[in-house]
């Protein structure tokens, strides 16, 4: 009871401190030179007062106290103390509360952080952020309270929606929201520097290290989820392009162009109109997702309970801050500045914008899956839905020449490079050739594109592991990052290419065979947990290499709420990971049984994390 | 200004992308996959196992006819168990058995069907198994009862006895 009325009341003074911060920042725009320490000290006092109520909620749901309907929705007594605290955030009420933190964090740190740039720039983005703070703090306070009561109070809570009892999954909304709303820090920026025309060389400096956290958050985020979803949802993928996971993409496809368009415009000054659309796109991206996801718009595992009321809120919010955004671009920028914009073809800058472009294709791929099916459905009624082939058949070709790029590009100069003493450069192509076609020589599948495919790939990874030994330290970041998503793109291929199936249906002590795999079911035992039951099978798995393998994957059945799930059981190894999960068939004693090999299954989730330290030793590095 | 039309011309475009969002709030979105209810059959393209000429699904499937559709593989093992079955089934001539070929190599499609019989009057391949999902299979083996081009009964795993005597019941 006393954190549920300490936690609302927090929420009602961090918005009035967000309200008088409009007053402030106005006073002190018109006035001073100087940052008025008030509005440090009021900035900091709104993120006490949202780390209070937040506190709040979390000993909630640790005391479980079901007079609060948050908890009562989603929590229990018997869970564990981790998955209590987890299922703080594990709802629209808490994850919007975890928003709304992660706001008032970045536009603190900013405050205090940013040093050597002009006091009305801070000034004015602090206000653009408050208007983002003021509309959340609305948005959570009018339509999602996560301190409303139940009366009477009830004895025991709903529970907690069991796929989302997790490890990864209870830090995976955390790391994406620093992602995912600390961007919000580059919008306000953005627009606060477009106003004061100061874009610049040292603007570019000064807001890449932002980018580069929201950036760095943003992958480790979207890994995560990837990571849950291979071992709890029981498909045996890691990305089904579901359109929760597209639009956690888009706005790391926009905020990694953007990485790549500041580190132009820190060299060059060009590419200005470039970083203001895609700090703007980035942010309203995030928005867009979140609407997507809470209005209920989109039906997809990570949609909470609907009401069209804070769908509509979000909705206007958001356009909200897109005609703001439109106003401010078309209204303060000029682009066209006396410098000319024509590059010479081969340069460091051309060959980024050439990626650039690819970058803003795959995003608009990614983007037409997603919402148009939502058009489609408004303009014609007719329901379709967008699945993996679409994304494939448009992505997968322009991967080719993007990763030459990416395997060039770096080698060039600014302004003007010729390409001298670049033999190995061919020599590398053709040796990535000749091995694409060995590897898939007896391959016949679409052999010519997986060829052209891997070599490209091959290409990428053989000229930055390269680098690493000649170019010493000097520009490892980028080398580590490139040489990362090589590892990436040529393990998701081989894992695609070379895994192989078996589905089939079983009873207790049956036995399948094929010529490559042996699947004897031994048995079936039971298990009693606290907050499940569990049916685990048993299985002995030998293959014609001799390899031989036990395994017990489960049937889950929760407690609170009654969900069946299944749980896969999955053996990694360096090279490969043997996957089996069963399920029951209705009304029958046989189990579905899957049985899947994945080659380079480990390595996917390794290289993403090499390709987020490429970006962690960027943000650490010393500008000379 | 020199140049309106641009700016005009976004803020019209996402004006429209507000209204459709907006629209699309109206109708609620929330859908539940029914395993029991009678549904239509998927529409879908593909080839003849033998000949490996294009078909179309409206081709097979006639209305006022009831067929069987069996999603087999020469890999499964149950698949064997409850082929003498659908001979048997065949036999009767009261339902027309349609074979879906599942993620199969057809060379050992055929040698099993070389070996046990075709009960098919006709066999489509999926060799993706990319029907299979439209139909909403889990697995092989599995059938679908068709009636009209609805499905009036999934059956899924091996048929038996008694799946084979209540196909029996149903379509009398």
């Amino acid at each position: 009871m006393i954190y549920s009325f300490v936690g609302y009341y927090s929420l009602i003074l961090g918005l009035v401190i967000g309200l008088s911060l409009f007053y402030f920042s106005y006073q002190n725009f018109n006035n001073s030179n100087k940052l008025d320490i008030k509005i440090i000290s009021f900035t900091f006092l709104q993120l006490f007062f949202v780390v209070i109520s937040f506190l709040c909620l979390i000993f909630s749901f640790v005391v479980s106290d079901f007079s609060n309907e948050t908890v009562f929705n989603n929590s229990h007594t018997t869970k564990p103390l981790f998955y209590k605290i987890s299922g703080t955030w594990g709802n629209h009420e808490g994850s919007l509360l975890l928003w709304l933190l992660v706001l008032t964090l970045f536009i603190f740190l900013f405050l205090i952080k940013t040093k050597n740039q002009p006091v009305k720039y801070k000034i004015l983005t602090l206000f653009f952020q408050q208007i983002i703070i003021v509309g959340f703090f609305l948005f959570l306070i009018k339509t999602s309270n996560p301190f409303s009561y139940i009366f009477p109070t009830p004895t025991e809570g709903q529970g907690l929606n069991p796929i989302l009892q997790d490890p990864a999954l209870a830090i995976h909304p955390p790391i994406l929201y620093l992602g995912y709303v600390g961007s919000s820090i580059i919008f306000s920026s953005v627009l606060s520097a477009t106003s004061l025309k100061i874009i610049s060389m040292s603007w570019a400096s000064h807001i890449k290290k932002w980018i580069l956290i929201s950036w760095i958050f943003l992958t480790l985020g979207i890994l995560l989820g990837s990571i849950w979803a291979y071992y709890e949802l029981g498909w045996g993928g890691f990305w089904f392009w579901d359109p929760v996971e597209n639009v956690s993409l888009m706005p790391w496809l926009a905020l990694t162009t953007l990485l790549h368009c500041i580190l132009v415009l820190e060299k060059k000054s060009y590419l200005t109109s470039w970083v203001i659309i895609l700090s703007i796109a980035t942010f309203t991206l995030s928005m867009c997702g979140t609407f997507l996801v809470r209005s209920g718009i989109l039906n997809s595992v990570h949609t909470f309970a609907n009401d069209p009321e804070r769908g509509l809120f979000i909705l206007i919010f958001l356009f909200i801050l897109i005609f703001l955004s439109i106003f401010i671009f078309f209204f303060f920028h000029n682009d066209d500045d006396k410098k000319s914009y024509s590059f010479f073809w081969l340069s460091k800058e051309t060959s980024i914008l050439i990626n650039n472009w690819f970058m803003m294709y795959f995003l608009s791929v990614v983007l037409i899956g997603t919402v148009y099916p939502i058009f489609l459905d408004v303009i014609s009624s007719q329901k379709i839905s967008v699945g993996p082939p679409f994304y494939h058949k448009l992505i997968i070709p322009f991967l080719i020449p993007f990763l030459l790029m990416m395997a060039i590009g770096p080698k060039l100069k600014w302004i003007k490079s010729k390409l001298e003493d670049k033999i190995y450069l061919i020599s590398f192509l053709i040796i990535s050739i000749i091995l694409a076609f060995l590897v898939l020589k007896n391959f016949n599948q679409n052999f010519l594109i997986n060829t052209i495919l891997i070599s490209s790939a091959l290409y990428l990874f053989f000229i930055t592991l390269r680098d690493f030994f000649v170019k010493k330290y000097k520009n490892i970041s980028q080398n580590i990052a490139h040489f990362g998503f090589s590892l990436l793109i040529l393990s998701i291929l081989f894992n695609n290419l070379f895994s192989s199936e078996v589905i089939t249906n079983l009873k207790v002590g049956e036995t399948f065979e094929n010529s490559k795999t042996k699947i004897i079911f031994e048995s079936v035992d039971q298990k009693k947990e606290q907050n499940y039951n569990a049916i685990i099978a048993n299985f002995f798995i030998s293959n014609s290499n001799g390899e031989e393998d036990r395994f017990s994957p489960e049937l889950r059945i929760y407690n609170q709420p009654v969900i069946a799930t299944s749980e896969a059981d999955i053996k990694t190894t360096l090279m490969s990971d043997k996957f089996i999960v069963i399920n029951l068939v209705q009304n029958q004693d046989f189990f579905n049984v899957r049985y899947q090999v994945k080659p380079f299954m480990l390595w996917i989730w390794l290289s993403v994390i090499l390709i987020s330290v490429g970006g962690i030793i960027s943000f650490l590095q010393k500008r000379l | 200004m020199k140049n309106k039309v641009l700016p005009f011309s976004i803020i019209i475009i996402f004006g429209i992308i507000f209204f459709i969002f907006y629209k699309s709030l109206k109708d609620s979105k929330i859908y539940t996959p029914d395993v029991n209810k009678r549904k239509d059959i998927p529409k879908f393209n593909t080839k003849e196992f033998f000949s490996g000429e294009n078909m179309e699904s409206s081709s097979i499937f006639e209305l006022d006819k009831i067929y069987l559709l069996n999603i087999w593989s020469s890999w499964c093992v149950p698949c064997r168990q409850e082929h003498s079955f659908l001979m048997n089934l065949n036999k009767d001539n009261k339902v027309i058995i349609i074979g879906m070929n599942y993620k199969d190599n057809l060379k050992s499609g055929k040698n099993f069907l070389k070996e046990l019989g075709n009960p098919y009057k006709e066999i489509f391949i999926d060799s993706e198994g990319t029907i299979a999902i439209d139909w909403g299979a889990y697995g092989v083996p599995e059938s679908f009862l068709i009636y009209n081009n609805e499905i009036i009964k999934k059956y899924i795993g091996p048929l038996n006895q008694q799946s084979i005597d209540e196909i029996n019941l149903l379509i009398k």
